[in-house]
């Protein structure tokens, strides 16, 4: 250690330092997975609401709370949101977070709820039966669709690849499934025709990634895996205006996805859950879903939107194939189910 | 390790069951309690890590094991799950000897050169260890990734895993290595240079040796780190079953898929190869010491 450097070992110690914070100033830019949607001028003033939800409605409720906020009950409300996949999200509520009110993919994952204690039973006894919005199953590609997908029939051209998430912890991956598997049995009339496609289409050739949720779905996608992308169509939607190069189709048969919302029996602060839950079926909460993508409930503001909802020759619906409860128990339950078995087999 | 001492040390008691007066090298020597901590001490080490480490192992041992030893089994043998462990040690090895070959070689730069800046590489070597992971497949993504600047992709390839694991175990083999080589005695290098060895003789015979150990246990860590490590393949990996899925993705996976038991069975798989690695790395520091203590 002969010569000199330009530096004295105490300055060299203050340059790593510097080097490194900046390093981590320059590269620390993520956002995390929970947190407070709309932040307009909601100040907490009326107390805090707990939101568990599935991963992609998250652009929706920034858009609902903002106008809840307006409101004489919604006033300086706070809605903290934590996203991710439907299963996994219902089994943490189940587990014990503390949420006030729950946004599902799939009545199921209410259910399990219902089951532990935590949700009320007449939960969907009203008109609406607990779904504020919904959407359709959407065949999402690259921009100019460059393998010519028009249906169901050329995901299963050779060396086509799906990306759907895992219908073990994602509720769009169950609508998924289910919109080739109705169209192609009929709503269910011809059981073995819709298992047959599926198990083409669940097979190594196709898909080959198992994203856990509908958003880490369109993640994957996004950066560069596989040909098409199963999703909700407001998922395609928010995408698309995000300008991310992909579009979106609407298949001719399709299936119809209705997304519950539910208020916990233990929430801490019932009266403004209840409120926020009853605001979502209000004109301007159905705006907001319908302005992000969402298929709102309320016919007439279904049809003020109607230009950005094209109507399918055939949209199937989950009571067409005898309600969830029969389709959870015969299709998806782990190990009995026949998807959940061909989709087992095709994964292991 | 308790090492033995021929002198019993102060507040040493005799292990019950010990009547005999055996020798240090005698049948109970190794329940002999030595050093100068006593039995309050070591009770209270063995207690702390009892709730810090093996109690909650043996909980997950035990979980692996809801359904008998064929859950366990046919949990850890399922096609994906070894895929995963297959993917996740093959590419830790790769991992490791990278950084045995690239720490060294920067240990040596860092120790034996001295150029402008080297402080500066100095204090970097430990950034990507202390960055948390997910920032570094981030930073990782950034370059790597679909949108890469310098077009080279490496999401959701074997190779972009290598990338992320080699850049979050980087510090381990240069800072194992480096002390050694600061307190290396040069004139045995001087000496078999003026007899003649050429330099490549020289870092074989002379340096090497006083090396091994150093680079062994930190290419081992780094290896231990590597197959455990989450993080900073989560984004970068792409966890695509049977060709980038990590083992640590295929338990996270397992767990969101509400298979508690298979996650837990596949833990238990990779804490084995953990830890049969680190004991591996055990014998093998030891028996360079021993082999290094003879040849004085």
């Amino acid at each position: 250690m002969a010569r000199k450097t330009w530096l004295s070992p105490r300055r060299r110690s203050v340059v790593a330092a510097l080097t490194a914070f900046a390093a981590v100033a320059l590269t620390a830019c993520g956002g995390g997975a929970s947190d407070t949607v709309g932040g307009s001028g909601a100040d907490g003033s009326g107390g805090t609401l707990n939101l568990y939800a599935y991963a992609v409605p998250k652009p929706g409720f920034d858009k609902v709370v903002v106008e809840f906020n307006k409101t004489e009950q919604g006033k300086g409300v706070v809605v903290n949101g934590a996203y991710g996949a439907s299963g996994d999200q219902s089994r943490k509520v189940k587990d014990g977070a503390a949420a006030d009110i729950v946004n599902f993919s799939v009545e199921p994952d209410i259910t399990r709820l219902v089951d532990a204690g935590l949700v009320d039973e007449s939960w969907n006894a009203d008109a609406t039966k607990g779904i504020p919005f919904g959407s359709v199953v959407a065949i999402v590609v690259r921009k100019g669709n460059p393998k010519g997908i028009k249906d169901w029939d050329d995901l299963l051209k050779p060396g086509i690849e799906v990306v759907t998430p895992n219908p073990f912890s994602s509720g769009s991956a169950k609508w998924n499934l289910l919109a080739p598997y109705a169209a192609k049995s009929e709503g269910g009339k011809n059981p073995q025709a819709g298992l047959d496609y599926l198990s083409q289409l669940v097979s190594k050739e196709h898909v080959k990634v198992q994203p856990k949720s509908g958003r880490e779905a369109t993640e994957t996608f996004l950066q560069g895996t596989g040909d098409v992308l199963l999703s909700y169509e407001n998922e395609a939607i928010f995408s698309e205006r995000n300008g991310d190069p992909i579009e979106h189709i609407v298949p001719p048969v399709t299936f119809k996805i209705e997304n519950p919302v539910a208020v916990l029996k233990s929430s801490k602060n019932q009266e403004k859950a209840v409120a926020f839950r009853d605001f979502l079926y209000t004109a301007e909460g159905q705006k907001a879903w319908a302005s992000a993508g969402f298929r709102p409930v309320d016919p007439q503001v279904a049809a003020d939107f109607g230009s950005d909802f094209p109507t399918p020759q055939k949209l199937w619906t989950i009571a067409d194939l005898g309600g969830w409860q029969t389709v959870d128990k015969e299709l998806f339950t782990p190990n009995t189910g026949s998807v959940a078995v061909i989709y087992d087999k095709a994964t292991r | 390790m308790v090492t033995e001492s021929s002198t019993a040390g102060i507040g040493s008691t005799p292990a019950p069951g010990d009547t005999k007066d055996t020798g240090p090298r005698g049948n109970w020597s190794w329940l002999r309690v030595t050093g100068s901590v006593g039995p309050l001490g070591i009770a209270t080490a063995v207690l702390w890590l009892s709730i810090i480490v093996l109690l909650p192992l043996a909980a997950l041992t035990v979980a692996s094991f809801d359904e008998g030893w064929s859950g366990f089994w046919n949990a850890v043998t399922a096609p994906a799950a070894l895929d995963s462990l297959r993917i996740t040690v093959l590419v830790s090895v790769v991992v490791a000897v990278i950084n045995v070959v690239m720490g060294t070689l920067i240990a040596w730069v860092l120790v034996r050169d001295d150029f402008p800046g080297k402080g500066i590489v100095n204090g970097l070597i430990d950034l990507p260890f202390a960055l948390p992971t997910i920032v570094a497949s981030i930073v990782l993504l950034s370059l790597y990734g679909p949108q890469s600047p310098i077009d080279i992709h490496l999401n959701a390839t074997q190779p972009g895993l290598i990338v992320a694991l080699a850049f979050v175990t980087l510090p381990f083999v240069v800072r194992s290595v480096q002390p050694v080589l600061i307190e290396a005695d040069r004139e045995v290098e001087q000496a078999a240079l003026s007899l003649g060895a050429d330099n490549w003789t020289t870092f074989r015979r002379i340096v090497l040796p006083t090396l091994g150990p150093a680079i062994i246990s930190g290419g081992g860590l780094a290896f231990a780190r590597a197959i455990g490590e989450y993080g900073s393949v989560v984004l970068i990996g792409g966890a695509i079953p049977r060709e980038t899925e990590m083992a640590s993705q295929y338990i996270q996976k397992q767990i969101e898929i509400d298979r508690p038991l298979n996650a837990a069975a596949v833990s238990v798989a990779l804490l084995a190869i953990s830890f049969a690695s680190l004991l591996v790395l055990r014998l093998l520091a030891e028996r360079s010491v021993r082999k290094e203590q003879e040849s004085r």
